[in-house]
């Protein structure tokens, strides 16, 4: 016999479900009163430093049928590249970003749409700086566990070829998947759920 | 909610997620994850600084009466329809230590099994005083409790004649983003759990078992509410420790 390790199992994900708007954005589905905005709403205000962006995206499924009953949260470093959180040691983060955002895909037309900031560079785990990137999680019916990707931008072409997490992609060719198109001061990404552009997704 | 505890912020890495022990992506008999399954290999990599860090909420978000679905969507005076119930319980990680400060988000259908939303169809009535959502952030312990009613199990288009068990839906924020997890809770003793196709994507009946809250007698309030205990448990760090020997600390 040896000493017991005292672990407990992580609490198995189930589907967010068709009705998860009631429980994570209630205005948005007509629940008015319970809660004043839905949170994740509003991710910069007037104070907060850096290149204004729009990132907004699609959810198609593997017959390129749009998701429009998923939720996206995004989660992002500020312009300088620290994140609002007290896990984040390296600095105070702008306290006007919250690094945070939420939004559920359209039901008309499937984007979700983020007003918020180019985020900064931060560091691997050897100190090499990542690309600017965002992180995406996606739930939705008929998803059992939450899908964690990133969002890259396609202009940051140099930091791009050097990200440590992209050059683990060993299907080169995938690598677009993660790379948000710029036009103006928007960002489009489409996520592929499955099929010949399935996004690369993470178990990170 | 770090202002109030003088526990340092933690910063290790989180724990590889047992990927056996939650359901697989591609579940034929939920039929819905058919063409919303990814089917190439994910990409697996230790958590960067990234997934490391998460959003906090304060308390002071959380309204007076944001963890009682009994009256947050009520008239005046008047109060939701069903068996009262008190779900509550702890969020811990991996190692048993509590998540403070962890954001709660629960959702589910009325005691007749209806959602309040506009894609619902089943027949059931809607009950004017109730919305189905509500909040809780946990305390320095990581507890939690919230108010409600019993749900009702519903019908859903899978099978020809699928029903849900009764299930309140939960949304979990951690520290780290990483640790984000959305889960639903049954109830002891409903013969419908073991019939139910989401249920049963999870491949390992022990793993189901941990969704199941047990009715709890001693938290019972008489005359009142019965309770049921539900414990939550995210990704567990390394300790910090480990994080700083390549940097010579």
């Amino acid at each position: 016999m040896v000493q017991e390790l005292h672990r407990l199992k992580e609490t198995p994900s189930q589907t967010a479900g068709p009705y998860v708007h009631i429980g994570l954005t209630p205005n948005y589905c007509d629940i008015r009163g319970v809660y004043d905005d839905d949170l994740g709403t509003a991710m910069v205000n007037d104070q907060t430093l850096g290149e204004r962006i729009t990132v907004r995206g699609r959810i198609l499924d593997g017959a390129d049928t749009l998701v429009r009953d998923a939720i996206a949260e995004i989660w992002q470093a500020d312009s300088a590249g620290l994140y609002n959180s007290p896990s984040e040691m390296r600095g105070a983060a702008d306290p006007n970003f919250t690094g945070w955002g939420r939004c559920p895909t359209n039901a008309e037309d499937g984007y979700f749409q983020f007003e918020t900031i180019k985020p900064g560079k931060v560091p691997f785990k050897d100190g090499r700086l990542m690309a600017p990137h965002i992180t995406l999680w996606i739930v939705a019916r008929g998803i059992n566990i939450g899908l964690h990707t990133r969002i890259y931008f396609s202009d940051e072409v140099e930091a791009n070829a050097v990200d440590p997490l992209l050059l683990r992609i060993e299907h080169r060719q995938r690598v677009e998947t993660m790379l948000a198109r710029k036009d103006g001061s928007t960002y489009t990404l489409d996520i592929h759920l499955q099929g010949p552009k399935e996004t690369v997704f993470l178990d990170i | 909610m770090s202002a109030n505890s003088n526990k340092q912020p933690e910063t290790g890495g989180f724990f590889a997620r047992d990927r056996a022990w939650h359901a697989p992506a591609l579940t034929p008999e939920y039929k819905t994850s058919i063409l919303r399954s990814p089917q190439r290999a994910l990409l697996s990599l230790d958590g960067t600084i990234s997934e490391i860090t998460g959003p906090v909420f304060g308390h002071s978000m959380i309204g007076e009466l944001d963890n009682d679905l009994i009256h947050n969507y009520a008239r005046p005076g008047e109060s939701a329809i069903g068996e009262r119930i008190i779900v509550h319980g702890r969020v811990l990680d991996e190692r048993g230590q509590p998540v403070r400060g962890a954001l709660l988000e629960f959702w589910q259908a009325n005691a007749g099994g209806r959602y309040r939303h506009k894609k619902e169809t089943y027949l059931a009535a809607i009950d004017p005083n109730f919305a189905g959502c509500g909040r809780a952030i946990t305390d320095e312990d990581g507890r939690y409790a919230f108010r409600t009613v019993k749900p009702g199990p519903y019908p859903w288009p899978n099978g020809v004649n699928d029903w849900r068990p009764a299930h309140i839906h939960f949304s979990v924020f951690g520290h780290g983003f990483a640790q984000r997890l959305i889960t639903q809770m049954y109830f002891e003793g409903d013969p419908m759990i073991w019939k139910c196709p989401i249920v049963n994507t999870i491949p390992d009946k022990r793993a189901i078992e941990q969704l199941i809250a047990p009715l709890d007698w001693g938290q019972t309030i008489p005359m009142d509410a019965r309770a049921y205990k539900f414990d939550i448990v995210l990704r567990g760090r390394r300790s910090t420790l480990f994080e700083n020997r390549l940097e010579g600390n």
